[in-house]
């Protein structure tokens, strides 16, 4: 009986990672894309160094994930041998970058939940999972910051940036309810005290984001078209587009190492 | 010299860190244990960043210096809690990091912000320019009295 528990609570383990992971990995391609196109070379440097840290949290997430499955996979093989419906990311993650408005408020609305999320984490009874957010928050924090400027800054700038600061937010205004649902993967691991309830997070990103979009003049937008799937491997046309690029030298050269 | 913990160490002084290389990995407070027994040794370090590409470097120099220094076995362990913060580097590493040109971190967790001194001239009248720099940790910086810009290695 414990057997099958513990299997159970381990199979919800390695979901959840994975999902996590997959948050990083395809936020932190998005946000690599943008090297050598950014306004200018602070910008250009400061999306090189949010890529990496989130690159950095994939790598540790999946590391973890292939040793909980105990199948033998690694990073490599999470990161660059699953196709497009194995991949458990928020949709807001996969958004195109489209300007520097609409990069902004994917990575401000995504900044100000993954913050309290990783937080929360860092007391999780899982100590593994724990010591990987611990040292995630940390940067994290940086990253909160960074979007936060921008939003107020673009927004509380002229008339061009503040509307376009608005349509972006109001494009990835409909990807942010799926940041709060949850299914049986959470509800096993908030019952072993490992992860807090989606759901629970709510209430600290609608301060922050309210606070923000005060401060930069912007209006909450009101979509009730919310669209979520990710989670469950239900993806936007983005992801599909962005796989080829990303996973291009293993497909072609399987196993190759640098 | 015997093999035991205190001679792995005083050579672990000759592990820089590949992108800060005035500072070893004792002065950044990223060795975190050293364990040997007999001819083995073990040992323990924190990552800085989790996306940090000088780990890995970091990791191999320091199985080959404790290899060098008479240890036939190495083994080199991560440990991500507690996670790492400025606050262990050492002060002479901070020093030695204000002699290279980069502004040392400020003390995590202090309400009132000090001012962020230029390594170059020494004027407290500063201000950021980006809270990312060259590499994952630092900032970059400007200096207002003698107008050169500077790195400033961010508290965490």
């Amino acid at each position: 009986m414990t057997q099958t528990v513990d299997s159970a609570l381990r199979s919800a383990l390695f979901t959840y990672l994975v999902r996590l992971g997959d948050d990083s990995l395809v936020l932190g391609q998005r946000l690599a894309e943008l090297v050598s196109w950014q306004p200018d070379l602070e910008e250009d440097i400061a999306v090189a160094n949010l890529a990496l840290d989130h690159i950095g949290h994939c790598r540790n997430f999946y590391a973890y994930a292939g040793a909980v499955e105990g199948k033998g996979r690694d990073e490599d093989q999470l990161a660059f041998l699953r196709d497009e419906r194995d991949f458990l990311n928020l949709v807001l993650c996969e958004q195109p970058n489209g300007d520097f408005g609409q990069t902004m408020a994917r990575q401000l609305l995504f900044d100000a939940w993954r913050l309290p999320l990783l937080e929360a984490l860092r007391d999780s009874a899982d100590a593994q999972l724990g010591g990987i957010a611990g040292k995630a928050a940390k940067e994290a924090r940086y990253h909160l910051q960074h979007s936060v400027t921008w939003v107020v800054r673009l927004g509380d700038g002229t008339q061009e940036s503040n509307e376009r600061m608005q349509a972006g937010l109001d494009f990835m205004w409909r990807y942010t309810d799926e940041l709060f649902w949850g299914d049986e993967v959470e509800a096993a691991l908030v019952a072993a005290g490992m992860a807090p309830d989606p759901a629970s997070l709510r209430s600290t990103w609608e301060t922050t984001i309210g606070d923000v979009l005060d401060r930069a003049h912007l209006r909450r937008p009101a979509d009730p078209r919310q669209r979520g799937g990710g989670r469950t491997g239900h993806h936007t046309e983005a992801l599909g587009r962005m796989l080829p690029e990303l996973q291009f030298l293993q497909r072609s050269y399987p196993g190759l190492e640098w | 010299m015997g093999l035991d913990a205190a001679s792995a160490r005083v050579a672990l002084e000759t592990v820089k860190d590949p992108e800060v290389p005035v500072l070893s990995i004792i002065d950044l407070g990223i060795l975190r244990d050293v364990e040997t027994d007999g001819d083995e040794v073990t040992v323990t370090i924190t990552p800085t960043y989790s996306g940090c590409p000088a780990m890995d470097h970091i990791r191999m120099r320091v199985e080959e210096t404790l290899r060098a220094a008479g240890f036939r076995h190495v083994e080199v362990r991560t440990r991500l809690a507690p996670a790492w913060t400025t606050d262990w580097m050492t002060e002479d590493g901070k020093r030695q990091l204000e002699e290279y040109g980069i502004a040392s971190p400020r003390p995590t967790g202090v309400t009132l912000r000090l001012p962020i001194r230029c390594p170059r001239c020494g004027s407290n009248e500063t201000e950021p320019v980006s809270e990312f720099g060259s590499t994952a940790c630092k900032a970059l910086h400007r200096c207002r009295a003698c107008l050169e810009p500077f790195d400033y290695f961010k508290e965490i």
